[in-house]
C-alpha cells in the first residue's frame, strides 16, 4: 500500500482556492475598505507633520517663543539651501553617514562573532556572563574622553560607536542562539551533525530575525555613538555642525543639521528593512543543491 | 527482570543493567534504574510508561545522545558510543526547517553525513512520491497540514535509510484522525522494509495496535515492569487497520493486562 491510496483525511491535504474564481461584492468591499484604511494613516502621518511645521512657523513669528532660540522652518529651509549650495551640508553628511555605516558594520559583524563564540565555548560563556551585563550597563558616553585620549580625534569616533552598539548585538544574538529549538539541534545531532554543522545549519538559520532585531537596535545606537564621538573631537559631520552651530549662535544650521539627522536615520531604517526582506526571505539559506 | 528479544530472532538492541542519572544543579535525578532488555531483527516493540518515567532517556543511549552511568547499551553486540548511522530518529515534533523546502529537508541527513548528493536526491524524490508528497517537494513546511508534516519528518529518517528507527511520540502532535491514518502507515511502512523499530508512547492502543511487543515501564525511576506479546493472526496484521484490530479480543486482551501493569491512579 502506497501512502497516497490512503486518500484524504480531514484536515490532511492543505487545498487552495481555485484560481480565476470571482471574488464575492462582499470581499471586494472589505478590499476597497482597506486601501481606505491604508490612504487614511499615510494622510494623517503626513497632516501631523504639516501640523507640527505650521505650529513651529507660527509660534516663532509671533513671537510666542524666541526665534532666537528655536528658529523656524522657513528660516532653517534657506538656511539649509545656502548650505546645500556651499557644499557644506553635503560634506558633513557623507562624513557622518560614512561612519555611522563603518561603526554599524563593524559592531554587527563582532557582536555576532562574539555570539558565535561564546555559543561555540560554553565555559567561556559562563564565565564571561556578568561582565557583559555589566558591560552593556556601563554608560559608554562616559568613556568618550578616554577614547579620545587613547585612539585620537579621528578613531575616537568608530571607537565610541562600536562601545555604544556592539553589547546590544551581542546580547540579543546570543540571547537567540540560547533559546534555538533544542529538538532541532537534537535531530541533527542524531543524523550525526557536528557541532560546527549544528551552527551553520540550524543556529544561524534560525536566528536570522534575530540578528536583523539586533542590527535595527543597532542602527540607532551607532549613529548615537557617532555624533556623540563627533561632538568631542570632530572637525566635520553633523555632530561638528550641531556643537560649531550653536557655538556661533547660529539655531538655523543647528535645527538643519537635526533634520537631516532625522533623514539618516529613517534612510539607514528603511535600508534595513530592505535587507530584512533578503536576509529573512526563506529561500536564501537553503541546501546548496 | 531480563527480558529476551521476541521468539527465535538474533538480538540487534540490548540493554544490559543500565542504568542513568542526571546530575543538574538542583539534585540527581535517577531515570533508569537496571534496565535490560533485547529487541530481535525486525522487530517492532512499543515502550509504554507514563510521562517522566524515562522512555525518551532510553531512546537518546540507544541514538548515542548521552551515555549510561553504568552497565551497556548495544547494537549488533556493539556498545554505543555516538549517533550511529544505523539508526534513525523520529522526535514527538516534526522539527521540519522551516526555512527548507520539503525536498530539501528531507536531504538533510546525507547533507550532514556528506553523502553523494546525486544518489541521495534521487533516494530522498523516490521516499516523497511513495509517502504522497510528491506534489510538495518545493514547499515549505508551513505550508503542509500536520499529517503530510508528519510524513516528511519520515522521508527525512528513511533518507539515510536506517535500519533501526527510534519514535519518540511522534504522533501525538496529531489529530485524533490523521493520527490513526498515520500511524498505520507508518507501521505498514517499517514492516514492509523489515526495520527493527522502538515506538514510545503513552497511548495503549497505539501500542497494541503497531507492535509485535509492548514493554511496560514503572514509574521513575524507570524500569521494566512487563511485557506482552502481541499475538495478532500475521493474516490480521496485513489486512486490518488499527482501528480493526481494534475489534479482535487479542487487542482487548492486551490492552487490560498492560493497563493494569500501567496502575494509573487518577
Ligand atoms: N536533561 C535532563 N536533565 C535533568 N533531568 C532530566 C533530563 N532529561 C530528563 N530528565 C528527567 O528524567 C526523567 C525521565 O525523563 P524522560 O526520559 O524525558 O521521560 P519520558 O520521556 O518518559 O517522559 C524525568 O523525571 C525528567 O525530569
Ligand atoms: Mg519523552
Amino acid at each position: 500500500m502506497s501512502m497516497s491510496d490512503v486518500g484524504k483525511m480531514p484536515g490532511e491535504i492543505a487545498t487552495p482556492a481555485p484560481a480565476g474564481r470571482q471574488a464575492s461584492p462582499a470581499y471586494l468591499n472589505w478590499q476597497r475598505a482597506q486601501v481606505r484604511r491604508r490612504i487614511g494613516i499615510v494622510a494623517a502621518q503626513l497632516g501631523l507633520i504639516a501640523a507640527f511645521l505650521v505650529v513651529w512657523e507660527v509660534a516663532a513669528r509671533m513671537l510666542w517663543v524666541n526665534p532666537l532660540l528655536t528658529s523656524y522652518p522657513s528660516a532653517v529651509t534657506s538656511s539649509m539651501i545656502t548650505l546645500l549650495q556651499d557644499g557644506v551640508l553635503f560634506k558633513h553628511t557623507w562624513v557622518t553617514l560614512v561612519e555611522t555605516i563603518t561603526s554599524f558594520v563593524a559592531s554587527t559583524a563582532l557582536g555576532v562573532v562574539l555570539a558565535v563564540w561564546l555559543w561555540l565555548a560554553p565555559t567561556a560563556r559562563r564565565i564571561l556572563d556578568p561582565f557583559l551585563v555589566v558591560g552593556n550597563a556601563v554608560p559608554k558616553i562616559a568613556l568618550v574622553p578616554i577614547f579620545y585620549i587613547w585612539l585620537g580625534p579621528a578613531l575616537s569616533i568608530y571607537g565610541i560607536a562600536i562601545a555604544v552598539a556592539v553589547f546590544i548585538v551581542l546580547l540579543m544574538v546570543h540571547i537567540g542562539f540560547e533559546q534555538t529549538d533544542k529538538n532541532k539541534v537534537k535531530l541533527v545531532r542524531t543524523l550525526g551533525g557536528t557541532t560546527w554543522q549544528i551552527l551553520t545549519k540550524v543556529v544561524l538559520p534560525a536566528n536570522r530575525s534575530v540578528i536583523v532585531a539586533a542590527m535595527k537596535a543597532n542602527i540607532g545606537l551607532s549613529l548615537v555613538g557617532v555624533i556623540v564621538g563627533e561632538f568631542q573631537s570632530a572637525k566635520a559631520g553633523l555632530g561638528y555642525l550641531i556643537v560649531y552651530g550653536s557655538q556661533i549662535f547660529q539655531m538655523d544650521m543647528v535645527m538643519c543639521a537635526i533634520v537631516i539627522l532625522g533623514v539618516i536615520s529613517l534612510a539607514l531604517f528603511v535600508g534595513i528593512s530592505l535587507l530584512e526582506k533578503w536576509i529573512t526571505d526563506v529561500r536564501l539559506i537553503r541546501a546548496e543543491n | 527482570m531480563a527480558i529476551a528479544a521476541g521468539t527465535e530472532r538474533a538480538a540487534r538492541l540490548a540493554f544490559n543493567d543500565v542504568s542513568l542519572s542526571y546530575f543538574t544543579p538542583s539534585g540527581e535525578t535517577l531515570a533508569l534504574d537496571s534496565v535490560s532488555f533485547q529487541i530481535g531483527v525486525g522487530e517492532i516493540v512499543s515502550i509504554v510508561g507514563q510521562s517522566g518515567c524515562g522512555k525518551s532517556t532510553l531512546l537518546s543511549l540507544l541514538a548515542g545522545l548521552i551515555a549510561p552511568t553504568s552497565g551497556t547499551v548495544s547494537i549488533d553486540g556493539q556498545a554505543v558510543s555516538e549517533p550511529s548511522a544505523a539508526i534513525g530518529f523520529m522526535l514527538q515534533q516534526d522539527t521540519l526547517f522551516e526555512w527548507r523546502t520539503i525536498l530539501e529537508n528531507t536531504l538533510l541527513g546525507p547533507e550532514l553525513r556528506g553523502h553523494d548528493r546525486a544518489a541521495a536526491h534521487e533516494r530522498a524524490e523516490g521516499l516523497l512520491d511513495r509517502y504522497g508528497l510528491r506534489d510538495f517537494k518545493a514547499h515549505f513546511p508551513h505550508q503542509l497540514s500536520g499529517g503530510m508534516r508528519q510524513r516528511a519528518a519520515l522521508a527525512r529518517t528513511m533518507c539515510l535509510d536506517p535500519s533501526i528507527l527510534l519514535l519518540d511520540e511522534p504522533f501525538s502532535a496529531l489529530d485524533f484522525q490523521t493520527r490513526i491514518a498515520i500511524s498505520d502507515e507508518i507501521a505498514q511502512i517499517i514492516r514492509s522494509e523489515g526495520k527493527t523499530a522502538i515506538l514510545v508512547t503513552h497511548d495503549i492502543n497505539e501500542a497494541v495496535a503497531m507492535a509485535d511487543r509492548v514493554l511496560v515501564m514503572s514509574r521513575r525511576p524507570g524500569r521494566i515492569k512487563s511485557q506482552h506479546v502481541i499475538d495478532f493472526a500475521v493474516a490480521d496484521r496485513e489486512r486490518a487497520s488499527s482501528l480493526e484490530l481494534r475489534e479482535l479480543p487479542a487487542f482487548n486482551h492486551a490492552f487490560q493486562a498492560i493497563w493494569k501493569d500501567l496502575d494509573v491512579h487518577v
